[in-house]
């Protein structure tokens, strides 16, 4: 350090003057701060390189494998509409493949950032500033939404292009997929959030994965039970969506990705049991539903964070 | 000690005396004398001692069914550097967490600044370096610098930002990134943090956990360049040698419990006079018992002063008025010799700030000083 002498002058400012004139922090500035740094937060770690990475080996695959496709299924073998099947099916199996690295990036970043912050002792600093806890936590919150369905939307619509490059595809409501695809996206991170408020950083990914994964299978057990028409086992998809609405958006988004014809095309009803179509469009009630449990999943998080001892 | 700001007393001890009273025109006042009621009220606000830097009272918190905190009361005053002192586990983190919001008590009041700590407006002007101090490894010093002057909604320049680090001897680090710092110098950035916004209280937990001896007596030079400036400072540290001589009061915790407070000079106030004397008679031992109480040793007779005379400085014989006419030294030698004792020699004895802490602390608390 410094010999201090002379140097220190106004280390204290107005030390001796009465407070009376500290404003009130407003709460929007420190979401807004908390959101940027959360952003560069992200942009900085590894993970953004990974994503990157796995997103360009994702796209460059399938670019390979639908121009193999078109080159194999010429107008000989195909008909336009069994190419439009095809090319639906392929094209939600690879938006699955983004979902999974959104899903796993979101999650392994969101817990880090709010229970690593807390066991490192980055947040004591933080939260001794005038902040108030729920406006850090919706910073946090609306950076990871900010990145995450950034990444979903880029990527999507880079598989978009690449699809309708190399087979001529265009998904009936592209814009509408990507939105519900990043609607999953945040209600995945949400609910890695309320866990970072409860458990250990690695756990609360892992808890959040794991769970983003059994409702996926519950979802696609359901499909297999309606298509043997057992309604026991068909329930199974409806509740799993509604205690977590990542596998219904993820459905939601299947269907505006695939081509309008595609599941009648597959057998109808008895197509239900295959995991990479949509069955029908969300309703707004399914839509509803899914804002007031992200809703209500983020106001458990802030409560559980409020009353939090760090 | 010093010229300091001393703590503003009982008479304000309370939140109340912080609290400014309505401005109410008395009985019988036109509507026309009320900017002039007003203008007395606010002239009376003004006039009013600002409230303390902290005052706590009765803060209690549990972990568990552990009680870590038991009914906590303390204030600092203005511009006043006060020591919290006190064995692992005694609750002083848990107490400066609970000031800043960090942990919520079970029970208890709090104000920083004269603002209830319940409203993150009382941390404004207020700067914290935790005893684990982590900065975000992403970002370079500066950034952490700018980023905490954003949290706090203050302007400070960035040529202050960057005097600040070089202020804790981070000049030439200001873009690199905290994720390559040493602990030491992760230490120094959470003081310059600690001091970007100007603030009118630091809260320093353990500041000199990762420094170096050169880096310690740095920091001594910061607070005491910040109570020059009028800044209020809370300081917990181990180092009992740092906080004697850097701080004006003490608060010492034990067991959650406050053990013992008080000013430096009234917790040292005991004395001790240690004299080598020979020919000690049942006369000569009766007079030393008579001054205090006293330990003999190979001839040594260690003397304990009550506080009271103590007080008294022994400084200056050039100036008449400041010799203490109470101490009561010199009457001691003076009949030891006349009942005939042999004086070999007098020699002051000092009791450091950690014989009294330790004595305090084994002595299952002395109480207020």
């Amino acid at each position: 350090m410094n010999a201090l002498g002379t140097t220190t002058g106004g280390v204290a400012g107005d030390g001796v003057s009465p407070d009376l004139g500290s404003r009130t922090p407003n709460p929007l500035r420190t979401v807004g701060t908390i959101a940027a740094l959360t952003l560069r937060e992200a942009s900085r770690r590894r993970v953004l390189l990974a994503l990157a990475a796995l997103t360009v080996v994702l796209l460059a695959l399938s670019a390979w494998g639908f121009s193999r496709l078109a080159a194999e299924a010429g107008p000989d073998t195909l008909t336009s509409g069994e190419a439009r099947l095809t090319a639906s099916i392929m094209l939600n199996l690879v938006m699955f493949g983004f979902s999974l690295i959104a899903a796993l990036g979101t999650a392994f970043l969101a817990g880090p950032t709010l229970a690593g912050e807390t066991e490192s002792g980055i947040a004591l600093s933080v939260l001794a500033r005038p902040v108030r806890r729920w406006a850090f936590l919706l910073g946090k919150w609306l950076g990871l939404v900010g990145f995450g369905s950034g990444f979903v939307v880029v990527a999507g619509l880079a598989q978009c292009l690449v699809v309708q490059a190399t087979v001529g595809y265009w998904p009936p409501r592209p814009a509408v997929a990507l939105a519900l695809l990043a609607a999953q996206t945040v209600a995945l991170l949400t609910l890695a959030l309320l866990l970072s408020t409860l458990v250990s950083p690695m756990a609360s990914g892992v808890v959040a994965v794991g769970l983003f994964g059994a409702t996926w299978i519950a979802g696609v057990v359901a499909g297999i039970g309606e298509s043997l028409g057992n309604d026991a086992v068909a329930r199974v998809g409806p509740i799993s969506r509604m205690l977590l609405p990542t596998d219904g958006l993820w459905r939601g988004a299947m269907h505006a990705f695939q081509d309008p014809s595609a599941f009648l095309r597959l057998g109808g009803e008895e197509a239900a049991a295959f995991p990479f179509l949509g069955a029908a469009p969300l309703t707004w009630t399914y839509l509803v539903w899914a804002a007031v449990w992200v809703a209500m999943i983020w106001a458990l998080a802030a409560v559980s964070f409020g009353r939090r001892d760090l | 000690m010093s010229a300091a700001p001393q703590s503003a007393g009982p008479q304000s001890a309370g939140p109340q005396s912080a609290v400014p009273q309505p401005a109410t025109p008395p009985p019988g006042t036109s509507p026309d004398d009320a900017p002039a009621a007003r203008r007395t009220a606010a002239e009376l606000v003004a006039a009013l001692p600002p409230s303390p830097a902290i005052w706590c009272s009765g803060l209690r918190k549990s972990f568990g069914r552990r009680p870590a905190v038991q009914d906590v009361s303390f204030e600092v005053g203005r511009g006043e550097v006060v020591g919290l002192l006190g064995p692992n586990g005694a609750g002083k983190t848990t107490v400066i967490k609970m000031l800043l919001g960090l942990v919520r008590p079970d029970g208890g009041e709090s104000m920083l600044l004269g603002r209830p700590t319940t409203d993150p407006a009382a941390r404004a002007r207020v700067g914290y370096l935790p005893e684990l101090f982590r900065y975000q490894p992403w970002l370079t010093a500066a950034e952490v610098m700018a980023f905490h002057v954003r949290l706090a909604q203050v302007d400070v320049a960035e040529r202050e930002r960057l005097d600040r680090l070089a202020l804790v001897g981070l000049a030439g680090r200001a873009d690199d990134r905290v994720g390559g710092f040493s602990k030491g110098m992760q230490q120094r950035l959470g003081l310059a943090v600690a001091l970007v916004v100007r603030p009118q209280l630091v809260v320093l937990d353990e500041p000199t956990s990762a420094l170096d001896p050169l880096g310690r007596a740095d920091v001594r030079d910061i607070v005491l360049d910040l109570r020059a400036h009028g800044v209020a400072v809370l300081l917990n540290s181990h180092l009992i040698g740092e906080v004697e001589r850097v701080c004006d009061r003490v608060v010492i915790l034990d067991g959650g419990r406050v053990a013992a407070s008080g000013s430096l000079a009234e917790l040292l106030g005991q004395r001790e006079v240690r004299l080598r004397l020979s020919g000690v008679t049942a006369d000569v031992a009766a007079r030393l018992a008579a001054t205090g109480s006293v330990r003999e040793a190979d001839g040594w007779y260690t003397l304990s002063l009550p506080a009271d005379d103590a007080a008294v400085p022994l400084t200056d014989p050039a100036d008449d008025a400041a010799v203490p006419l109470t101490d009561p030294v010199p009457d001691l030698v003076r009949d030891l010799v006349r009942l005939g004792a042999r004086v070999h020699a007098v020699e002051p004895g000092r009791i450091t700030l950690e014989d009294r802490l330790l004595g305090i602390l084994r002595s299952g608390h002395g109480g207020d000083a």
